[in-house]
C-alpha cells in the first residue's frame, strides 16, 4: 500500500515497525514453549547462555529466553487492555462532553479532571494492594485502563470542540445528519491521529506502570511479565553475583519496547496530522 | 515620461515542492516583465492564484524556499546606479528596505504584536532601521508621522486589539511609511474591510502618495480599488504579466481578451442588464497549459497560441500587451 | 400578497464582559422584514450590522432573544429542524470550509438524499444529484469520489448550491456567497441566483457588504447598520436615490470601477463601535453629517417615503418639507 511505503520513508518508523515485529513474534513464540513458566526448576539453575539456552538460566530454574517470551506476551496483554479500554472510555467521554455541552459536558470533565489530580500512584498502590489476591492480566488491565483516559478525554474534546464550530457542521447539520452520526462521520477523522499516538503512548505508559508495580511486588509475582522478570533478578542480586543474562533481558527488551512505541507514535501522528494529510487528499 | 524607479525583466520565481517523492512545480511568477516609475501609484490586478503575491515577493527580494529564482532579474534604479536585488546577500537586503521600500503584506492588521503596545513596535522598528537615535526622538518621529497623516494622537498608547481591523490596517500603513521608503508595495490592504473603512485605508495611502511623491505598488483584485487609485495597472494572469498601461486605457479599451473579460464583468451601478465572466476557470500555476495559459478560454485562440508564450510588448508608447493578435497590427 | 418567510420584530440580545460590568450589545434590534416567492432580497450592510446574526437565527443555529420567524404562514418553534431545513437551506462564504477536508464531497449529497427520503436506491440518488449538478453547470462524473481541495473555490461554492438545491427549498440562504471569490468569478455564481429565480421560482436571502453585486442581482434591499434595518425598498430606489444619511455613505463608498468616477471627498473614520451600539436614539447620529437635536435623543420611526422604509428623522411630517 502507498501508506506503508510512505511510512518506510520515516527510518523512525522503519525502526519501531521493525522492533514490534520482534516482539509480536516472541510474544507468539511463547505458545510454543517447552518449558511451563510457572513452575520452578525445570532447568539447571544459573547458567550462562549457551547454545542449548538461548539466554541462559536464571535462579528459578526458568530458561531466560522461554521466560522472556511469556514476558513480553503478558506486559502486552496488560497494556493493550489498558491502552484500548482506555481509549473507548476517553471517546465516548469525549464526544458526550464535547458536542453536548452544558452540565453534562461539566460533570464529566469533573470526574475526569478529579482522576488527573489525585495522586495517581499511590491510588493505584493502594488498590493494587486491596486487589492483589484477584490480580491476573485482565484485572491489572483494567485498572490501569480505569486511571488511564483522563487526560486523554480533555485532549480529544478539545478537538471535538472546535470542529464543532466548522462551518462543515452547519453542513451536516442541513444535510439532516444526526447528532451520533455527525460526531463519528465528521470529527472522527480529526480525532483519529489524537487517538491513535495517545493509545501507543498510553501502551507505552501501563507497561512503564506495570513494570514499577512489578518491581515493588504489587502484583503476582508469578506470572511472568517483563517487571516481574526485573523483579526476580533483583531479588536473586543478579547484578552483583554477575548474572548479566538474567537482568539485562527484561531490561533491554523494554527501552526498545520502549523507544519503538515512541517513535511508533511520532511517525505516524506526523504522517496523519490533518494538516499534511489535507495536502496529500487528492493530489494521488 | 517619469523615470523608472523599478524593473523586472523575465523574471522566473517557481515554488519546487516535494512531498513524499512527487515533486510539483508551481510556476507563479512566468516571465514576467514590469516597469513601475517614481512618484506614481502602480495597481497590480489579478485573480488570487495568478501569483501576485510571489511577484511581490519577488520583488522584496523575500526569496527563500521552497520559492526558488529561476532567472531574470529585479533592477532597482538607485541614485544613478541599477541594482539587482537577486544578487544581493541578506544584509545588503535588509539596508535596501524600510529605507528604500516597504512592504506591507496581506493581512497585516494580524501582523502586529498583541502583546506590545504600538509605541513600542514602533520604536522596534525604528531602533532596527536606524541607528543614533533615542527612544524619545524615535518616537516623537513617530507620533508626529501618526497624526501628519490625519490619525487620532493617542492611537500609539493602545494595544492591538483595542483598535478595530481598519484602524489597525491603517496603523500598519503608517509604520511601512515611517522612514520615508521610495516604494511602498501593499498586498491586497482592503480585503476583509467594510467598504467606509476601505475608503479611509485607500485615502490614508493616496494622501503619503502625495506627500512622499514616492511609489506605491498596490496588489489587489478589486478592480474599483485601482479605479480610484492607481496610474497604471498591470493585469496578471497565471504567473504572466498580459498587460500593462494608464488606468483610463485599461477601462475603456482594454486589449487583452482576458482584460477584455476582467472589465466587461464588473457590475455598475445603474445597470442591471447581464453580464458574465469569462468561460471556465484560472489554470493552476503547477499544471499550466503550453503556449498563451489563457487561450483555453480565449475566445480568439489561434494555433500559436497554443504553442508559444507571447511576450510584452508596446503597442503604443505606455501600452504594452502579451498577445498573440497584437503582434500583426 | 404571499409572504415566503416573514421576520418579525427579531431582537438577539448578546451580553459581555463579568459580573461587576455587563455590557449588552444589541445585535438585532426588532427586525422585521419579508421575503415573497421568487425574489431575490438582499441584507446589506458592514460588519457588526446584524445581518449575520439574522441569518444564523434563521437557520437555527442561534436563538432570538425575541420574536417570531414565519415562514409559509408557520411560526417556527425553538429547536425544530426538518421541516425547516426541508425548505430552507443554506450557502456559506468559505466553500472550503463548507465541506470537510478530510471526506469526499459527494458524501453530503449522498446523506442529504437518504436524511430527506429524496430517491429510492443508489441509482435514483444519483440521477437525483446528477440533475441539481447541471442546475449549477456540472456533472455528476467530473464531481464523484473528489475531495473538496480538488476544486477550485468557484466550482465549490457552485457545488455548495447544487446540495442546497437537493431538497428542492423555496428559500436559498447565502451568507456572502462571493465574497471570498475573486471579482471576475463572482458573476457566475451571482447570475446562477438569477437563473434559479427565473426557472424555478427560488427565493434568496442574499447577505453581503458588496453593494455593487447587491444592486445587479437583487430586486428588494434592506440596508442594516448596528442591528437596526435603516431603508428597505426596491434596490433601484434604495441604491440609485439613497435617503438614509448612512446608505448615501455607503453608496458614495464604494469604489466604482469607472476611473472617471473617483472619490472626491474624504472620510472620516470613528473608533466608536461598542459606544455606537449603546446609543440611545438613532445609532449613527454620532457621524451623521445631516444630525439633528432630536436625533441623539429619540429613535427615528419607521418612515414610508415612496414605498421605501426609511429609519431617519429627517423624512418625518414636520421635517419632510425641508427635504
Amino acid at each position: 500500500m502507498k501508506t506503508i511505503r510512505d511510512l518506510f520513508r520515516d527510518y523512525r518508523f522503519l525502526f519501531s515497525f521493525i522492533v514490534l515485529v520482534i516482539i509480536l513474534i516472541m510474544a507468539i513464540l511463547s505458545a510454543f514453549s517447552p518449558y511451563d513458566p510457572t513452575l520452578w526448576n525445570v532447568v539447571p539453575k544459573e547458567l550462562k547462555p549457551s547454545a542449548k539456552y538461548l539466554l541462559g538460566t536464571d535462579s528459578n530454574g526458568q530458561d531466560v529466553f522461554w521466560q522472556a517470551t511469556f514476558a513480553v506476551r503478558n506486559s502486552l496483554i496488560i497494556s493493550l487492555i489498558a491502552g484500548l479500554v482506555s481509549r473507548v472510555i476517553a471517546i465516548l467521554v469525549a464526544m458526550v462532553a464535547g458536542y453536548r455541552g452544558g452540565t453534562i459536558d461539566r460533570v464529566l470533565m469533573f470526574i475526569g479532571d478529579s482522576l488527573l489530580v489525585i495522586p495517581l500512584f499511590l491510588i493505584i498502590v493502594m488498590v493494587a494492594m486491596m486487589l492483589r489476591k484477584f490480580m491476573n492480566l485482565v484485572v491489572l488491565g483494567l485498572l490501569l485502563s480505569f486511571f488511564g483516559w483522563a487526560w486523554d478525554a480533555r485532549t480529544i474534546r478539545s478537538v471535538i470542540l472546535s470542529l464543532r464550530e466548522r462551518e462543515f457542521t452547519k453542513t451536516a447539520v442541513l444535510s439532516g445528519t444526526g447528532t451520533i452520526k455527525l460526531v463519528l462521520k465528521e470529527y472522527m477523522p480529526f480525532a483519529m491521529p489524537l487517538i491513535f499516538s495517545t493509545l501507543i503512548n498510553n501502551i507505552a505508559w501501563a507497561i512503564g506502570l506495570e513494570i514499577t508495580l512489578a518491581f515493588l511486588g504489587l502484583v503476582n509475582l508469578n506470572i511472568p511479565t517483563l517487571g516481574t522478570m526485573l523483579n526476580w533478578a533483583i531479588y536473586y542480586q543478579s547484578i552483583l553475583l554477575g548474572r548479566w543474562w538474567w537482568v539485562l533481558t527484561p531490561v533491554v527488551l523494554s527501552l526498545f519496547l520502549f523507544i519503538a512505541l515512541y517513535w511508533l507514535s511520532v511517525s505516524i501522528s506526523e504522517y496523519l496530522d490533518p494538516r499534511t494529510r489535507i495536502q496529500r487528499v487528492g493530489a494521488a | 515620461m517619469k523615470n523608472s524607479i523599478l524593473r523586472t525583466e523575465n523574471l522566473k520565481a517557481f515554488y519546487v515542492l516535494d512531498m513524499q517523492g512527487t515533486q510539483k512545480v508551481v510556476k507563479a511568477v512566468n516571465e514576467v516583465d514590469l516597469e513601475i516609475h517614481e512618484d506614481e501609484v502602480y495597481g497590480i490586478a489579478g485573480e488570487s492564484g495568478c501569483g501576485k503575491t510571489t511577484l511581490l515577493k519577488a520583488l522584496y527580494g523575500a526569496i527563500e524556499p521552497p520559492l526558488r529564482w529561476m532567472g531574470g532579474s529585479v533592477l532597482y534604479h538607485m541614485n544613478n546606479l541599477a541594482v539587482d536585488i537577486t544578487s544581493l546577500d541578506a544584509e545588503e537586503k535588509r539596508k535596501l528596505r524600510m529605507e528604500y521600500i516597504s512592504y506591507v503584506p496581506q493581512g497585516s492588521m494580524s501582523v502586529l504584536n498583541p502583546v506590545l503596545k504600538l509605541n513600542e513596535t514602533y520604536q522596534d522598528f525604528i531602533g532596527s532601521h536606524v541607528s543614533g537615535r533615542t527612544r524619545q526622538e524615535a518616537f516623537e518621529l513617530a507620533r508626529k508621522h501618526i497624526v501628519e497623516l490625519g490619525l487620532p494622537r493617542n492611537i500609539l498608547d493602545a494595544y492591538p486589539h483595542q483598535l478595530s481591523g481598519g484602524m489597525r490596517q491603517r496603523v500598519t500603513i503608517a509604520l511601512a511609511a515611517l522612514l520615508k521608503p521610495r516604494i511602498i508595495i501593499a498586498d491586497e490592504p482592503t480585503t476583509a474591510l467594510d467598504v467606509v473603512v476601505q475608503r479611509g485605508v485607500i485615502q490614508l495611502l493616496m494622501d503619503i502618495q502625495q506627500k512622499l511623491k514616492n511609489t506605491i505598488v498596490l496588489v489587489t483584485h478589486d478592480m474599483g480599488v485601482h479605479a480610484n487609485i492607481a496610474d497604471r495597472i498591470g493585469i496578471m494572469y497565471a504567473g504572466k504579466m498580459v498587460e500593462e498601461a494608464p488606468t483610463e486605457k485599461i477601462f475603456e479599451d482594454p486589449i487583452h481578451p482576458y482584460t477584455r473579460f476582467l472589465i466587461d464583468s464588473l457590475p455598475r451601478f445603474g445597470d442591471k442588464s447581464t453580464r458574465s465572466s469569462a468561460p471556465g476557470s484560472p489554470p493552476s500555476l503547477a499544471d499550466l497549459p503550453a503556449g498563451c495559459p489563457f487561450h483555453p478560454r480565449c475566445p480568439f485562440a489561434r494555433e500559436i497560441c497554443t504553442q508559444e508564450m507571447p511576450a510584452l510588448v508596446s503597442l503604443s508608447s505606455d501600452h504594452k500587451v502579451a498577445c498573440w493578435l497584437v503582434g500583426e497590427n | 400578497m404571499e409572504k415566503l418567510l416573514e421576520i418579525e420584530n427579531l431582537s438577539k440580545v448578546f451580553s459581555l464582559g463579568s459580573i461587576l460590568s455587563r455590557v449588552h450589545i444589541i445585535a438585532a434590534d426588532n427586525v422585521s422584514f419579508y421575503i415573497k416567492p421568487a425574489e431575490i432580497f438582499t441584507l446589506a450592510g458592514e460588519s457588526g450590522c446584524g445581518k449575520t446574526t439574522t441569518a444564523r437565527i434563521i437557520l437555527g443555529f442561534e436563538e432570538p432573544t425575541s420574536g417570531a420567524i414565519i415562514h409559509d404562514g408557520k411560526k417556527k418553534a425553538r429547536n425544530e429542524k426538518v421541516w425547516f431545513t426541508e425548505g430552507i437551506q443554506a450557502i456559506f462564504q468559505d466553500p472550503f470550509a463548507t465541506f470537510n477536508p478530510l471526506r469526499t464531497v459527494d458524501n453530503y449529497f449522498f446523506e442529504t438524499v437518504k436524511n430527506y427520503k429524496l430517491a429510492k436506491g443508489k441509482e435514483d440518488a444519483i440521477e437525483w444529484i446528477d440533475q441539481k449538478l447541471n442546475a449549477v453547470g456540472l456533472t455528476y462524473q467530473e464531481f464523484a469520489g473528489r475531495y473538496p481541495s480538488e476544486f477550485s473555490g468557484g466550482q465549490l461554492q457552485r457545488i455548495s448550491i447544487a446540495r442546497a438545491l437537493l431538497t428542492n427549498p423555496t428559500l436559498l440562504i447565502a451568507d456572502e456567497p462571493v465574497s471570498m471569490v475573486d471579482a471576475s468569478l463572482r458573476m457566475s455564481i451571482v447570475n446562477l441566483f438569477k437563473k434559479l429565480r427565473d426557472e424555478t421560482g427560488v427565493s434568496v436571502l442574499y447577505i453581503t457588504h458588496d453593494l455593487a453585486t447587491a444592486y445587479y442581482v437583487s430586486d428588494r434591499i434592506a440596508i442594516m447598520f448596528r442591528g437596526n434595518i435603516v431603508e428597505m425598498g426596491s434596490v433601484e430606489q434604495v441604491l440609485m436615490n439613497p435617503r438614509h444619511p448612512y446608505t448615501k455613505l455607503l453608496r458614495e463608498s464604494i469604489p466604482e470601477a469607472n476611473p472617471k468616477k473617483r472619490w472626491t471627498t474624504t472620510v472620516n473614520l470613528t473608533e466608536l463601535e461598542q459606544e455606537e451600539y449603546l446609543r440611545k436614539g438613532c445609532k449613527f447620529a454620532g457621524r451623521c453629517p445631516e444630525v439633528m437635536d432630536i436625533c441623539k435623543g429619540v429613535v427615528p420611526a419607521d418612515l414610508i417615503v415612496n414605498d421605501t422604509l426609511v429609519k431617519c428623522h429627517l423624512y418625518s411630517d414636520e421635517n419632510s418639507s425641508a427635504k
